[in-house]
Order: structure tokens, then C-alpha cells, then sequence
């Protein structure tokens, strides 16, 4: 009788533990996931421009979170020209005021197209608490591209894949380009020596030169924000593992000892570093201080075998690949307090400037394709495709 | 710059020479004043105004900046398509650095032949060397035992089905699992070198269960001075 009271009252305090937990969860999840995944669109309309330039500020505001209409139904009325050069201006229908009109010389029509998006994004979106948001029109990526049977080069584009050029000629394996935040240089990994050698290479200068080519592994370089720290995967002391050291290789430092690290990337505040690991058999993500300490596991519900985590540049969220049967897009707040969302098909997701829009790639192996992502609508858009297997895209931030 | 911090600091620290900072800091402070008045202007520049045509100028190739004072357009990221793009490798300025075994597999001959018939397999997402590669295991532990001048390349490959750079680990944790178990066997691990593909370097090139089985695998490759 008493053990039937015991287990009775049991099952009450666990039910109430629960129910709070899910009510506090609750709060969270709608107030997360309203936005991410779940935003609606912002309504304009486009007339007057034509070919190239129509295409920049279709994809540019598509994948800001923009969508478009007729004029009758657009919140904001876009119009203008681009008879050698890019006229527009933007019309608030609800307010009724234009909030702008702007010519636009030099470069091409592309970027004249480029910057036109950036104004238009500036003057509709806004930041809580006032703050500009961060534009991206104008910005580049840096990726592998790679014939099937395994060779390749590391190429720079323009975010939305035009312009594409190999800064490479090692015709060999080539992986996980990472740009030095605010700077024309890379770090990569390439397979020209025989092994996976991490380098270092100066858009500026054509200069570069290795930073780490241990025994076994040395790839999935990663730039600290400030741009003195490089944390990448080492396995020179029998696992691959996490490891840090300074800009030019010096000072190297070990942070982890699981049996299989990969994919470390930073946090905007520096101290702190995501990576993907295997515990008991299990793929999770984890975060380690930069400075070397404890261990964390992220929480991933929902969101199986998790790898290749990228921090938002706003600190908010984490993006990462999941993989259920296909690989997934999948983002979660930092924090891990909410279950991550899964997106959209893809893999290696990488944030852009505003921490909303990621470039990711999809498809088969052997013939991916590199695409571009708003996270808060879900609209995406594949980039411009340059010869081979496109992947592992990097955006310069 | 150093210089002029440099002076600076000898003035202000020298009390006779009070007179020569005011003259020295005069000017400053009207250039400072300037540019706050300049910096002003760009700041009240705002998106949101409503404004008569302004003109943007975009920087680029063969583009100078104009000698009007136009709103410059700020550039993420400048890049000049037509310079600066090329490979020119310079060695580290101390000398190539972390190698940690004193032999590298480059310098060498590579033979894939002698142990192709002892490549091991592994199970999905694993780097156990199983009970039935065993074998493979004492075969290459023999061989390596038998030919003293030889060292060992393991390649640890996997396949599609993990992210990129999750396999690139995966693999060589599969080389290393090979490492250890030769190691056991009684091959000196100075003798080893491991090298990971990931999923770069697939055997066969469909996507199911045969395919993906011969593709996570671990390959012996002898290396002999030339």
C-alpha cells in the first residue's frame, strides 16, 4: 500500500516536472521557431530592369527574405533601369513615402545590381534595437570544386556564384577553404604534397605556404574572429583531434582527445569553439573553450548525427548538417536550449554577414551544386555552377 | 608613425616644451574636429531618407575614385579579378615544419601491389578492425617484419554517407585502428605513416550497400628508398 502511494506520487511529481518543463520549453520554441523557417516573406514588386541586373536583385532579395508579387499586393514598390547603369528607386505602399531613389555608377551592372540590393535590403529591414543590417551583395565565397575521381582546386566566386576562378593549380584532393575574416587570404587544406596539408594563401600577394603538415591529418582549418587564432583537426598525436595555434602555425595547442574530432569553427566572441566528435559510438556536436577546458556536448534532438557546425557571426545560432536518411540543413540557437530545426536538403552550411543567409551545398556526390539560403523563410536559390562537383563553401565575412 | 608617437611622447614628457605641444596639438585638434564634421556627414547619409538621385560610385578595375565628393560604397570584400590570383609556394621561414616521422612517402617508392590482396574493410561509421581482417592484420605484420628497410602507408578510405570532413577524420581513425593493430603485431609505429581520404577517393562509384562496403576500406602501400 505504501510503495503503491510512493510510486502514485512519484508519477505526479515526475508529471508536473514535465508538463513545467515543457510549458518553459513551450515559451521558447514558438517564440524561436515563429522565425526561423516559419518567417513570411517580405511582399515587393520589380519592374524596369532587365537581364543581368533583374537576375542579381531577384536572387540578392530572394535570399534575404523577399518575395515577389504584382504591385497591387507588394508592401514595397521597387522600380527603376539599368540602361548602362543602375537607376532605382524603392516606394513604401503602406506608408505611401519612397524611401529611396539612387543611380548607381562604376564596376558592372552587376554590382551596381549588387549594391542596388544592399540599399534596398538597408532601408526595409531592421534590426531590434535599431541596428543596420549587415549587407551581403557584395561579398564572396570560397570553395572546393572537384572532378569525381577526386582532384580539384579551390575556387573564390562572387556569393552568388558568378565570377567564378580557381586560386589553386594543385590538381590533387583539395578541401575546406576558410577566409580570414575582413581579408583577401584563405586557409585550405590540399592534398599537392601526397597529404593533407593545411595552407595559408594571400589572395593579395599569389603567396603561400603550409601551416601545418604534421604526420596524418592537418584539415578543417578554421580562422578565429579576430583573425590571430587557426583551429583545425590534427592527428599527429594518434586521434584526430582539435587543435589551435596562431596565424602563421606557430604556438600550436591541443583541446581535445576524443577518438574522432572534425569540423572546429569559432564563436563571434573568439572563446569559444563548436566541433563535431563521436562519444560511445555517437556523432554530436560539442563546444571546448578556446583556450583549452572542459568539454561540452550540444544538445541535437531531433537532428541525427550531427557534423560541420558553423557559429552565426551574431553569436544567435549554430548551423550544422544532420543525417537522417539525406543530409539535412538543420540550425539551432546556440545556446542548444531549443531543439534545432531542419531546413532544407544540404550539407556544409556557412553563414553569411546578416546571420541569416547561409551558402550550402546538395545533390549527389560527384555532382553537387552550391545553394544559397534565407534560414528565416526558407527560400533558397542554387548558385551559378562552375565546372565539376561543387562543396564545402566558405563565406567571406 | 612609431616616429611620431615617438616625439610625442619625448614632448609631453619634457615640461619646457609645453609651448611646442599646444603649437604641436593645435593643428590635431582642428584636423580632428574636421573629420568628426566629415564623418558626420557620411553618418547622416541615411538609407532611409528620402533623397534626389544621389550618385553611388563602386569601386573596381579601371574604375579611380572620382575627385567629387560622392557617398563611397563600402566593399566587404575589394577583390581585383585581374591580380594577385596565382600559387607562388614559399617555403616556412623556419624550415618545413611538424613532420614528425623522419621519412615522408613522397621521398619514396610506392608499391601497391605487394599487399592490394590484404586491404581491410571496416563496418558502417566504424574504425573496428573486425575479427575476420585478423588476418590481413598478421599478413602485412609479417611482411613488415620480414623487410626491415621497408615502412608502411595506410590509407584509410569511407564512404558517401558522412559529411566531408566527419569522413576525412573517419578514415584516418580507420588508418590509425589499422596503425595500432600492426602495432600490436609487432611493427614499430615509427615505421607507419597514415593517410585519410575521406570519401574523396571512392573504389566504386555507386551508390548502395556493394558499393559503399568496398569503398570503407584501409590500403597498404609499401614505400622503399629510391
Amino acid at each position: 500500500m505504501k510503495k503503491t502511494i510512493y510510486i502514485l506520487l512519484a508519477i505526479g511529481l515526475t508529471t508536473i516536472a514535465t508538463n513545467f518543463a515543457r510549458g518553459e520549453d513551450a515559451v521558447n520554441v514558438s517564440r524561436t521557431q515563429t522565425i526561423l523557417g516559419m518567417t513570411k516573406p517580405i511582399l515587393v514588386s520589380l519592374s524596369g530592369f532587365t537581364g543581368e541586373a533583374a537576375e542579381v536583385l531577384k536572387f540578392d532579395l530572394y535570399v534575404q527574405g523577399f518575395n515577389f508579387v504584382a504591385p497591387e499586393a507588394a508592401q514595397y514598390v521597387i522600380s527603376g533601369s539599368d540602361n548602362g547603369a543602375v537607376v532605382g528607386s524603392v516606394r513604401d505602399t503602406v506608408s505611401k513615402k519612397d524611401l529611396f531613389s539612387r543611380s548607381y555608377n562604376g564596376a558592372s551592372v552587376r554590382r551596381q545590381a549588387h549594391a542596388f540590393a544592399d540599399d534596398i535590403v538597408q532601408a526595409v529591414q531592421v534590426l531590434p534595437g535599431g541596428q543596420p543590417v549587415k549587407i551581403i551583395g557584395q561579398s564572396k565565397i570560397a570553395y572546393k570544386s572537384q572532378s569525381p575521381s577526386g582532384p580539384g582546386e579551390i575556387f573564390i566566386a562572387d556569393f552568388d556564384g558568378a565570377g567564378a576562378q580557381a586560386i589553386t593549380s594543385d590538381n590533387a584532393i583539395v578541401a575546406k577553404p576558410a577566409w580570414v575574416p575582413g581579408k583577401l587570404a584563405l586557409y585550405y587544406t590540399s592534398y599537392a604534397r601526397s597529404n593533407p596539408d593545411i595552407y595559408f594563401h594571400s589572395l593579395a600577394s599569389g603567396q603561400r605556404r603550409t601551416i601545418a603538415s604534421y604526420s596524418g591529418l592537418n584539415s578543417g582549418a578554421a580562422v578565429s574572429p579576430d583573425g590571430t587564432r587557426v583551429a583545425m583537426v590534427l592527428s599527429k598525436s594518434g586521434s584526430p583531434n582539435i587543435w589551435v595555434c596562431d596565424a602563421d602555425g606557430s604556438n600550436l595547442k591541443r583541446l581535445t582527445t576524443g577518438a574522432e574530432d572534425s569540423s572546429p569553427c569559432w564563436s563571434p566572441t573568439g572563446d569559444t569553439i563548436c566541433f563535431a566528435m563521436k562519444a560511445n559510438g555517437r556523432r554530436r556536436l560539442a563546444t571546448v573553450p578556446a583556450g583549452g577546458g572542459e568539454v561540452h556536448y550540444l544538445p541535437t534532438t531531433g537532428a541525427p548525427s550531427p557534423s560541420e557546425p558553423d557559429w552565426s557571426p551574431d553569436g544567435k545560432w549554430i548551423a550544422f548538417t544532420c543525417q537522417g536518411g539525406d543530409f539535412s540543413i538543420c540550425v539551432m540557437p546556440a545556446d542548444g536550449k531549443v531543439p534545432p530545426m531542419v531546413l532544407v536538403s544540404g550539407q556544409n552550411p556557412s553563414w553569411a554577414a546578416n546571420s541569416r543567409t547561409l551558402v550550402y551545398n546538395h545533390g549527389r556526390d560527384g555532382a553537387q551544386k552550391l545553394s544559397v539560403l534565407d534560414v528565416f523563410t526558407k527560400q533558397y536559390k542554387d548558385c551559378r555552377r562552375a565546372a565539376g562537383s561543387n562543396s564545402q563553401p566558405a563565406w567571406a565575412r | 608613425m612609431i616616429s611620431i608617437l615617438t616625439f610625442l611622447n619625448d614632448t609631453l614628457l619634457t615640461k619646457p616644451k609645453i609651448m611646442k605641444i599646444n603649437r604641436l596639438i593645435f593643428p590635431l585638434v582642428i584636423a580632428l574636429a574636421a573629420m568628426i564634421v566629415s564623418t558626420g556627414c557620411k553618418h547622416g547619409y541615411s538609407k532611409t531618407t528620402e533623397l534626389k538621385n544621389p550618385q553611388r560610385y563602386i569601386p573596381g578595375p579601371g574604375n579611380e575614385r572620382p575627385e567629387t565628393q560622392q557617398p563611397q560604397m563600402p566593399t566587404p570584400m575589394p577583390y581585383d579579378p585581374n591580380a594577385g590570383v596565382g600559387v607562388v609556394n614559399v617555403p616556412h621561414p623556419e624550415g618545413p615544419i611538424g613532420t614528425t616521422t623522419n621519412w615522408n612517402p613522397v621521398d619514396m617508392n610506392q608499391d601497391r601491389a605487394t599487399l592490394a590482396a590484404n586491404m581491410v574493410h571496416f563496418k558502417f561509421d566504424s574504425s573496428v578492425v573486425v575479427d575476420n581482417e585478423q588476418a590481413n592484420v598478421s599478413a602485412v605484420a609479417a611482411f613488415m617484419s620480414g623487410d626491415a628497410a621497408a615502412k608502411l602507408l595506410i590509407e584509410g578510405h569511407c564512404d558517401e554517407r558522412g559529411t566531408e570532413e566527419y569522413n576525412r577524420s573517419l578514415g584516418e581513425r580507420r588508418a590509425l585502428a589499422l596503425r595500432e593493430a600492426l602495432n600490436k603485431a609487432g611493427v614499430n609505429a615509427d615505421r607507419i605513416r597514415t593517410l585519410s581520404f575521406g570519401k574523396d577517393k571512392p573504389a566504386e562509384f555507386g551508390h548502395d550497400e556493394a558499393a559503399w562496403a568496398k569503398n570503407r576500406r584501409g590500403e597498404f602501400v609499401v614505400c622503399r628508398p629510391k
